[in-house]
């Protein structure tokens, strides 16, 4: 008498999408401190973010978080009267190094804005539009980019026959993900996100978390997200910024689970405020 | 549009899959220990609790995962649901093959040898037969065979009384049969208790395939 199905050889394991963060820090905020003007706006924050991950930053409106990531890239250098203390590392290089071009910093690290932000070209044009300013134009070269480059965003096979085409033709998913091409032409190391999917419906909302999760095999990722569900389903590690202070920051399964703060716990389950 | 977590989904679908063929493999060991008076299988049986056990609480973590990170909703919410229900119903389907396995072993050390089987035979085959085709709805979302099987719950249940009956016949005082045929009601009761799971789990497989 036989009772018992075919016993299967393997024993299934729960396959995380959230993935523990067992990769090197890569980028290091150390006992941080921003100002604009006369207003601190970020206190001794320190945050390390390991490479190929996804760090989310999760906070009410005015807690800091974008402050901080703009300034990763130093884009708040151009707001006239900021000052800063401490340090932000990226692979153990200080962005505040003297002899940092700024530029050169930039160069890797791509940026994704809330709105998405084509240039008046075509599709082909906003790709290769940064490698045509470094001056290189070797339509071999560039071909070769931009195919990455869609490949890279899940967008080629929407577009790769119209490519000369107006990028304003796209609908608004596909914008964000050309953006999203744009950025990573360059080949960056790290690519920061300020709510890329805030102006998006649900279905290109989907798709771009989709590309998230793809291109955190090649690039470090920090985004900037009001939506938790994101947060929790997109990311590795989730700092909880509240009046530019870091008020937790662990694992997201900790964070969305058993949080260890009672603050977080009353953000992350909707009792803030 | 398939999701990168619709993965960690059917990971908690292929473990309580895994937990259901663990929990018959352990119900048919034991049963065979009892039948054939063999305390080898029954200390095999014996031997599988914990790992049913460490399924059901690894099921339980991913499902409170699951809803805690990816906000299910539908169908999917359902089936999270019925993994958490599901999962305890087998865990104690596997504690009732562990009663029938510790039962037969006590039988079985005192008197070396099964006497009075009686209708366990026919009772186990056809509890096993609803938790394996409880199991099979499952993987199949096969609604008629899940509603088949909760009609399939009375005759177990009259088999049980049989035993009851049977057992109980002339059963006086304190002594080595009488010994016997109290753990043999035991055994049978906990063959109705598997069935009874295998209902649970039958009605779970409605629940998640029509939402009521």
């Amino acid at each position: 008498m036989s009772h018992s199905f075919q016993q299967k050889e393997f024993r299934p394991a729960a396959e995380g999408a959230n993935t523990p963060s067992e990769k090197p820090d890569f980028i290091k905020v150390s006992n941080y401190n921003f100002w604009y003007g006369s207003s601190q706006v970020l206190f001794d924050l320190n945050i390390d973010m390991p490479k190929q991950r996804v760090t989310a930053f999760i906070g009410p409106s005015g807690c800091g978080k974008s402050t901080l990531l703009r300034n990763i890239n130093r884009m708040n250098d151009l707001i006239d009267g900021i000052r800063h203390e401490g340090d932000v590392t990226i692979d153990g290089h200080s962005i505040y190094d003297p002899l940092l071009e700024v530029i050169s910093l930039r160069k890797r690290i791509g940026m994704v804005f809330q709105k998405s932000n084509p240039f008046p070209k075509s599709i082909y044009e906003n790709i290769v539009y940064s490698l045509r300013v470094a001056g290189r134009n070797k339509k071999s070269e560039l071909d070769e980019v931009v195919e990455r480059s869609l490949k890279g965003a899940a967008l080629w096979d929407e577009v790769k026959d119209r490519l000369s085409e107006s990028a304003f033709g796209l609908s608004g998913g596909q914008m964000q993900r050309l953006c999203i091409a744009r950025a990573i032409a360059n080949r960056p190391e790290i690519l920061l996100m300020d709510e890329p999917c805030s102006a998006l419906d649900p279905i290109a909302t989907g798709k771009i978390e989709e590309l998230i999760h793809e291109l955190k095999k090649e690039y470090t990722i920090v985004i900037v997200t009001h939506n938790m569900q994101q947060a929790a389903r997109v990311s590795d590690r989730t700092a909880f910024f509240y009046l530019g202070k870091l008020i937790e920051y662990d694992e997201t399964d900790t964070i969305f689970m058993n949080p260890k703060k009672d603050q977080t716990e009353a953000y992350v389950s909707g009792r803030f405020g | 549009m398939e999701r990168y977590f619709h993965k960690e989904l059917e990971a908690i679908r292929s473990k309580l899959v895994f937990m259901g063929e663990q929990a018959n493999q352990v119900a048919g060991l034991a049963i065979e220990g009892f039948l054939e008076s063999d305390l080898e299988k029954t200390q095999s049986a014996l031997k599988m609790d914990d790992q049913i056990d460490e399924l059901e609480v690894e099921i339980d973590r991913d499902a409170v995962r699951y809803i805690a990170l990816r906000s299910p909703v539908s169908s999917d919410v359902r089936l999270i649901f019925v993994a958490i229900k599901a999962s305890h119903d087998l865990e104690r389907s596997g504690d009732e093959a562990h009663s029938i396995a510790k039962n037969t072993r006590s039988i079985l050390t005192r008197q070396g040898k099964v006497l009075e089987p009686v209708r366990i035979e026919e009772m186990s085959r056809l509890a096993f037969a609803m938790l394996r085709d409880a199991l099979t709805s499952f993987l199949e979302e096969d609604l008629e065979l899940a509603k088949g099987i909760i009609q399939r719950d009375k005759e177990v249940d009259r088999l049980n009384k049989e035993n009851f009956r049977l057992l109980s016949r002339g059963m006086s005082g304190e002594n080595r049969e009488a010994s016997t045929q109290i753990e043999t009601i035991f055994i049978s009761k906990s063959i109705e208790r598997i069935a009874d799971h295998a209902k649970n789990l039958a009605e779970e497989v409605i629940y998640l395939m029509t939402g009521e």
